[in-house]
Order: C-alpha cells, then sequence, then structure tokens
C-alpha cells in the first residue's frame, strides 16, 4: 500500500528562500504530518515544522497545502491523489521564521487587547448558576484551538500589512463575541469591538469559517451577531435621538 | 561567543500546562514577578489533549459526594500505594479549584438547576467529572492562559508594561538548572527559533513538565514528554519516586498505523459505550478483580441498569480503574479474540443515539471521522492500550510541593507519590490544580523567606553551554532520530504493560549502549530551530530516565497498579509499605527502597476493615 510520493516543501528564512522537492515514501492511513516527519527523519533532519498534539487539538501546525489553510495533522494524504506533486508552504500572513514555522506573536498581542472577563462582583465561587442553553453560544467559540489559519485567511490582513495594527482579525472578534455572550459577563463590548477591534473591516466573505478546522460558525454565530448589535447601537436613529437629547456621549 | 541573555526573576515555572499555569498564577498573585518557560507555544501544552474531565467532589449531580469519597476512591485506584496526604488535599480542595475557573471565565456544561455538570468515569464512585463536552482539557489550558492574560493586563494599566511582573518565554527549552552550593539558583536553557542561550537568575523553579511517554512507541503523549523535569530534577539532586509505575490507558487508537496511540476518551465508557472482543462478547465481565468484586455488577442487565439506577446497581466493569482495563484487552487480543487491526472494539453507537453521541463526544467523533473513517455513531471503534500517563516522578512535600533540594518544586504529572500506583481518569485534571497552586505559594513564601539571594558562577554557564552544543562538534555519529526509535521500541517491548526479568535485564543492557551511543550523537545544520539538535537534547533525558523505569520496576517483584510482572502476577502486602527511590550521582542511577510513611489513622477510618485486609498488613492492621 505504500508509495513514493512527489513533495515540494518551501524552504528558508526571512531573508529568502524557495520551493524544494521531495520524494517520499508514503504509507496507508497517513497525514500530511507524517511525511514532513519521515522527511526530517530521512532527508531534511534541520526542516523547520511547529507541531505538538498530532490530533488537531492543539493547533500548532498550520501551514498550507496545495495553497490551501490547513492543519498539517488533520490532512490525510488518502485525499490526494498518488501522481499529485503536493505543495507545502509556511502561512502568508505571518512572518517566516524558518522553513514551515512562523511568527504568530502578532495574534497574542492581540489577545492581550480584548479586556478579560469581568466577573460579577456579588457572586461567591460555587454561586456561579448558568443554564446549558445560554452557555453554548460561547461554548461554540471557546472549541477554538487557537491555530489561527482563520487570521491567515481572512484578506483584511493576509495581503495588508497596514491592516494588521487596526484589525483583530476573526479569531479576537470571536473572543470579543464570547465574552459579549457569556452569561455571566458584566462588561460592555459593543463599541470596543467596532472601534478598538476594527468589526467594520469584516465583510463577512466567510474565508474564516470555511477554514476552521473546528467547524465553528465564525462568521454567522459571532461576527454577524457583534456587526447587529454594533448596528443596533451605533445607527438605530431612535437611540441617536436619545443620545443627542440626553447628551451620552 | 555571542553575548548571553540574561534575566532575573523571583519565580521560574517550567512548563505552561495546566500545573504550571496554574502554579505561574499563585506566584504572581503572592507578588512574586514569575516567568513561564514552555517548549511549545502558550496556550498549546499537552493538557489539551485531556477529554473527559476534572473530578472533584461537588456532589452536584449525587449530593452523597464528598471529599472522603472521593479520596477513598483515589486510594482504591492508587492500590493504596498513594501518598495519603496529597490525596486527601486533593479531595478536599479540587471543588475549590474548579469553582474558582468560573471565576476565570470557564464554562462548562450545566446541570437543569444551572450547577456545573458531572459525569461518570472509571473508579469514581459517583458521577464527579466537570467536563466540557469531551474538550475539557482544552477549556483548562484556555482559561488558565486567559487568567494569565488577565494579570498581565492589570500589570499593564498599573505600570504601562503588560509582563512587568509574569512573562512567558515560548518555545523555549530548559536544559539544565543551575544552583549555588546546595541551592536552586536558576536555568539555563535555549530559545528553540534562533538556538541562542538564555540564563535565568532565580532562587527557585517549580518544575511543571509533564510526563515521559516519549520514550515508548506507542502513547498518547505528544513531543514534549521527554522526562524533562524528571532528568533535571534527578540531576540538580532531587530524588524521584514510583517510576515504575506507568499507566497504559486501555483505549488508544490502533489504526491506522500514524495515529496508533492517540487516546480515546474514557468518557466513552462512563456514558454508555462497552467493550467486545471480536466474539462480540462483553469480556469485562470476566476480568473483575477479587478487590473490586462488591462494587462492580457481574451480568450485562445490572451494569446497564446502573447508568440510571446507581442507588440500587453496581457499576458496569468497563469502568473499572484503567491498570485493570488495559490488562484485560491486552489478555484478549493474546487469546486471539481482537479486532483486525490487533485491538478490541469500543462501541456507544449501538449504546446512544447518535445525536447524542456527536453531542457527548463531539471530538470523538470528529477524530475518529476524519483520522481513521469510521463513524462512531453507527460502528465501533478499534482500541487497545497506550502509554499515558508516568504515576512516578518528584518526591515532593505535599503541602509546598517542595523537593529535597532547597529551592526546587515540582507540580503535576512531574511530581510523585499522588496517584500511587495508578491513576483514576480526571484525578490529573484537578491534581494539576490543587498542587499547581500550593507549588506556587510553597515557592513564594520560599522566596520571601530569604535574606540572601544565590548567586550563579560563571564556571557553571560555561559548563552548561558546552553540553548544549556538544552535538554539533562531533562528526560521524548517529543522528537522534534512529536513536530515539530503538529507545522507544525497546520500552515498548520490555518494560511495558506486562514485565518480566529477564526482559528488563535485557532492556538495561539496551539501554546502556544506548547511552554510549548517545555519547557521540551528531547534528546537522545550525542552531536555529533545528529539530535535530532539540531531539538530541531530549534524548538526554529519556535515556536517564527510562534507566529510572527499567531499574525501579526490575526490583519490585510484585504486580500493583501500573506495573505488572508476568512474573510476579499477585499483589504484595509488605511491597505497599515501600517506596523505590531513584537518585543519580556520578556513578549514574541508583534504585533504592523506602519505607512508605503509614496512612494516618483517621482516613484509615472511612475504610471497612474487609476491605483495608486486601491492601494491609496484618502488622499494620492490629
Amino acid at each position: 500500500m505504500s508509495y513514493q510520493g512527489k513533495f515540494r516543501v518551501w524552504r528558508g528564512d526571512d531573508s529568502g528562500g524557495g520551493l524544494e522537492d521531495f520524494t517520499v515514501e508514503v504509507n496507508e492511513g497517513e497525514v500530511v504530518l507524517d511525511i514532513i516527519h519521515r522527511l526530517q527523519a530521512t532527508q531534511a533532519p534541520d526542516l523547520a515544522v511547529r507541531w505538538n498534539c498530532k490530533a488537531g487539538k492543539c493547533g500548532s501546525c498550520s501551514a498550507e497545502i496545495n495553497g490551501r489553510p490547513r492543519l498539517l495533522c488533520m490532512t490525510r494524504m488518502s485525499v490526494f491523489d498518488e501522481s499529485e506533486t503536493i505543495t507545502v508552504t509556511p502561512m502568508r500572513t505571518f512572518p517566516i521564521i524558518r522553513d514551515l514555522v512562523t511568527d504568530v506573536s502578532f495574534n497574542y498581542t492581540k489577545a492581550r487587547e480584548v479586556p478579560s472577563f469581568a466577573p460579577p462582583k456579588d457572586l461567591a465561587p460555587g454561586e456561579y448558576r448558568m443554564q446549558q442553553v445560554d452557555v453554548e453560544r460561547s461554548q461554540e467559540f471557546r472549541k477554538c484551538i487557537e491555530c489561527f489559519l482563520c487570521q491567515n485567511t481572512c484578506h483584511v490582513v493576509r495581503d495588508h500589512e497596514e491592516n494588521k495594527e487596526a484589525f483583530s482579525g476573526p479569531r479576537f472578534l470571536m473572543r470579543v463575541a464570547e465574552l459579549e455572550m457569556h452569561p455571566l459577563d458584566t462588561a460592555d463590548r459593543v463599541d470596543q469591538a467596532q472601534d478598538d477591534h476594527g468589526l467594520g473591516y469584516c465583510n463577512i466573505t466567510k474565508c474564516c469559517s470555511e477554514v476552521c478546522p473546528e467547524h465553528i460558525h465564525i462568521t454567522d454565530n459571532a461576527l454577524i451577531p457583534m456587526k447587529e448589535r454594533v448596528a443596533d447601537r451605533k445607527y438605530d436613529p431612535i437611540v441617536w435621538l436619545g443620545n443627542k437629547l440626553f447628551k451620552r456621549s | 561567543m555571542p553575548e548571553l541573555e540574561r534575566h532575573s526573576f523571583d519565580v521560574l515555572v517550567i512548563g505552561a500546562g495546566g500545573a504550571g499555569l496554574r502554579a505561574a498564577i499563585e506566584a504572581r498573585e503572592h507578588g512574586m514577578r514569575t516567568a513561564v518557560l514552555c517548549k511549545s507555544l502558550f496556550g498549546k501544552a499537552h493538557t489539551v489533549m485531556a477529554e473527559g474531565g476534572i473530578a472533584a467532589a461537588m456532589g452536584n449531580v449525587n449530593s452523597s459526594d464528598s471529599w472522603q469519597v472521593h479520596f477513598r476512591d483515589t486510594m482504591r485506584g492508587g492500590k493504596f500505594l498513594n501518598n495519603w496526604r496529597m490525596a486527601e488535599l486533593h479531595a478536599q480542595e479540587a471543588p475549590q479549584r474548579v469553582w474558582e475557573l468560573e471565576t476565570y471565565g470557564a464554562l462548562f456544561d450545566r446541570t437543569k438547576d444551572g450547577r456545573i455538570s458531572q459525569r461518570n468515569f472509571g473508579g469514581h464512585e459517583y458521577p464527579r467529572l466537570a467536563h466540557v463536552g469531551d474538550r475539557t482539557g482544552l477549556e483548562l489550558i484556555r482559561t488558565l492562559q486567559q487568567k494569565i492574560v488577565s494579570l498581565q493586563q492589570e500589570d499593564f494599566k498599573e505600570f504601562g508594561n503588560y509582563e512587568e511582573r509574569l512573562r512567558v518565554f515560548q518555545e523555549f527549552t530548559v536544559t539544565d538548572l543551575v544552583k549555588d552550593g546546595d541551592r536552586i539558583a536558576g536555568a539555563f536553557g535555549y530559545w528553540r527559533e534562533s538556538g541562542r542561550f538564555v540564563l535565568f537568575e532565580a532562587p527557585a523553579v517549580i518544575l511543571a513538565t509533564g510526563g515521559i511517554g516519549k520514550s515508548f512507541k506507542v502513547t498518547s503523549n505528544s513531543w514534549e514528554y521527554t522526562g524533562d523535569g524528571h532528568a533535571l530534577a534527578l540531576r540538580a539532586g532531587a530524588s524521584l519516586i514510583n517510576m515504575e509505575f506507568i499507566q497504559f490507558h486501555p483505549t488508544g487508537m490502533v489504526w491506522p498505523p500514524s495515529v496508533k496511540g492517540i487516546l480515546v476518551t474514557e468518557s466513552v465508557r462512563g456514558d454508555g459505550g462497552v467493550l467486545r472482543n471480536s466474539d462480540g462478547k462483553r469480556f469485562m465481565f470476566d476480568y473483575i478483580p477479587e478487590v473490586f468484586k462488591d462494587k462492580y455488577a457481574d451480568n450485562e442487565e445490572e451494569g446497564d441498569r446502573w447508568y440510571t439506577d446507581q442507588a440500587n446497581n453496581r457499576r458496569p466493569p468497563e469502568l473499572l480503574p484503567r491498570d485493570e482495563v488495559a490488562r484485560a484487552i491486552n489478555s484478549e487480543v493474546k487469546a486471539g479474540r481482537g479486532s483486525p487491526h490487533g485491538g478490541v472494539f469500543l462501541d456507544v453507537s449501538t449504546r446512544l443515539p447518535a445525536e447524542e453521541i456527536r453531542k457527548r463526544l463531539p471530538s470523538m467523533h470528529h477524530q475518529f471521522k476524519e483520522l481513521a473513517d469510521v463513524d462512531i455513531t453507527a460502528q465501533p471503534m478499534e482500541v487497545g492500550p497506550t502509554c499515558h500517563y508516568v504515576m512516578g516522578g518528584v518526591e515532593v512535600d505535599p503541602d509546598t510541593g517542595s523537593s529535597s533540594v532547597a529551592g526546587l518544586y515540582a507540580a503535576g504529572e512531574v511530581s510523585g507519590g499522588m496517584h500511587g500506583s495508578n491513576r483514576l481518569g480526571g484525578n490529573s485534571l484537578s491534581d494539576l490544580l490543587v498542587f499547581g497552586r500550593r507549588a506556587g505559594a510553597g515557592a513564594a513564601e520560599y522566596v520571601r523567606a530569604l535574606d540572601q539571594r544565590p548567586a550563579v558562577s560563571e564556571d557553571t554557564v560555561t559548563e552548561a553551554r558546552a553540553t548544549a552544543l556538544k552535538p554539533f562538534q562531533q562528526e560521524g555519529g548517529e543522528n537522534p532520530y534512529t536513536l530515539h526509535m530503538e529507545l522507544q521500541q525497546s520500552m515498548n517491548d520490555l518494560v511495558g504493560i506486562i514485565r518480566r526479568q529477564a526482559e528488563m535485564e535485557e532492556a538495561l543492557q539496551r539501554l546502556e549502549k544506548l547511552k554510549e551511543r548517545a555519547q557521540s550523537l551528531t547534528v546537522e545544520g545550525h542552531q536555529q530551530f533545528n529539530p535535530g539538535w532539540h531531539l538530541a537534547l531530549d534524548l538526554r533525558n529519556m535515556l536517564l530516565v527510562s534507566e529510572c523505569v527499567a531499574k525501579a520496576a526490575l526490583l519490585r517483584t510484585e504486580s500493583r497498579g501500573g506495573h505488572t510482572r508476568d512474573d510476579h502476577p499477585s499483589m504484595d502486602a509488605e511491597w505497599r509499605r515501600k517506596l523505590l527511590v531513584c537518585n543519580v550521582d556520578e556513578n549514574g542511577v541508583s534504585v533504592e527502597e523506602k519505607p512508605q510513611i503509614p496512612i494516618r489513622s483517621d482516613l484509615l477510618d472511612l475504610f471497612d476493615r474487609a476491605e483495608l485486609e486486601k491492601y494491609l498488613t496484618a502488622e499494620e492492621l492490629s
């Protein structure tokens, strides 16, 4: 059941690089990460790749396979034709460190800019009461494994370095939505989403939802509801008039 | 030689899983300037792989639960070899640690009255595991990560710097601990990205590095689990206990080969899944050991009734502690009643409606669909034992997590004693939180009481650098990948789930040869993100820890929990009173017997005398 597969893997660092061709053994049931590991063990011992759990749970091994953002550990070789040449490149939106490893610190910076959960002051630990149906909305977003494929694919930042400062990307706009929909969070997150995290840049093309390995409905369940809340607050004529009359900000 | 990067902190935490992050939060909240050093990206630690839940006797689903019942279950699961004080603290404090997570923002599944829901698990008398579907570990790690971010936001408000009092150094490996005389003085390591060396000066170090599974071929553990903390502790002069006890989780994936070993959560059985052999028989009824006979159903009808009526029925034997189930599966496969790929069948498809399976076990459904083309709502899974957890680790003071070396602490899987000879499912996540917090507080108190900070000598730094660079300076030696594969094969075959004297002796001979060959390892390329070099350095730790496992396993001539001897198949009450302690000096690894601390009498009173007679000697009972 084994065959010799053809691979092109991007190799290089921040000063440049290119695609390198390899022919390597492929066995039944393997995923692309297995092949990368075989390359390390047999042909390219210093090939850099980031990975960890190898079970689609940690979100470390994000890359682009034939141009599509995917997890290397969850892409089975059986989805490709045996004669096909498979191209593996690093995520394009983030700076290259080496080979398939990119500098994802953008995401950690953005994570820090989202104000944390604001618990109710009058509840002691152990006193929290929430209904399952109410926690489920935020639980969907907490399935996120932070692979950053949504951030990588989002056209707002993919080829627009200049937008990175104002735009937190789908992952962290979803984090804002998660907190906004948390049944016990006491902070107001609607203005933040628009003013601090650049929700307005998103024009709901759903690319983020499409590449999400956890199949989270990022656009439908997080981004659009947040946009609706922003619209209710900022553009509702009655609210606008009320704010004018009663001099609320 | 490029200039060495240097940092100074009050407390260093090595490892960013549940124990490390909880320890860091505690140390920071005690006012310590704290650094977390981790090999992966922040938020990717192996804790994310935990699926089933966090055991804590909150009594939300069955109000009969209490810390005393949890304590009893933990001691039974560990076959009474546990450090009773750790088991006591763990059972008492776990509920507080879970509730605290809610204040950090965690969202657990709920009961009808809005409290945290709790599920059944192997060895736990009542539904006890707080959970989020089958991705509880992800919830735990993300919650702690977000708590750390919130502490950093507080610092930003106060000092204009997120990292004023709590900083994470990610993709960083520690190669050696640094001492000043008898005390800890810091740690030395390298950035994985650039290969550049860094010296951390700190009076207290908390090890939270997890386990050692990467020394075995079939394992549920990720690449990070190379026994770093175990080896760092040994080389710094601390001792390890219970290293012969390794948990083989009964249900790992067995096919396809590339995912062999990946975990299939115990929740599948907790929620009704059953184990069958190739004859379609629920074989676990044939494997209920004598000590558990009165607690487990001896027929399918009673076992099935238990899921809805726990007061009047005994639990099904699929929910025996993990060591029992793993051995049973091993025996069925050996007897020729296995599945096509050398495991047995785990079936939930005939036990729950498809919709319910997708809801309760979403990541299992996803994992099998994506990796094995198996739809678990319609077909059984094929599963077999996989190396999952090491019960052994750094010998610590239960209350503070302190090792025998001043300034060195350990928490979580890298520490030993809490779980005795076998850990119950769900007791790991609670262990991380309870003892992570205690180690953080213990280290903070130690630092606060110091009147003089330790100093790092330049010689130590030069030596640590030379050790780390050695693989580059040699030519013509072997590739680290080859050695690693041989080590994994030897440990798997010779010191695995069933052990024999002659095989372990052979393992030790092979380890000697591997150690020699490891002296001349050669790596290609340069220091920047070089996986060959990283593995060469990790191998040093794996070889040392494997030797402890094999030597301790050879000495313990009984079978108990995660240590099964074909040549000594029964449990021996005399051995329960003894711990095997591993140390390292210039002559290598030594293992010595040490008496176990007797269980406090009020804790013994929690058990029936008839049950104690199964574990304790007549002398202890008199």
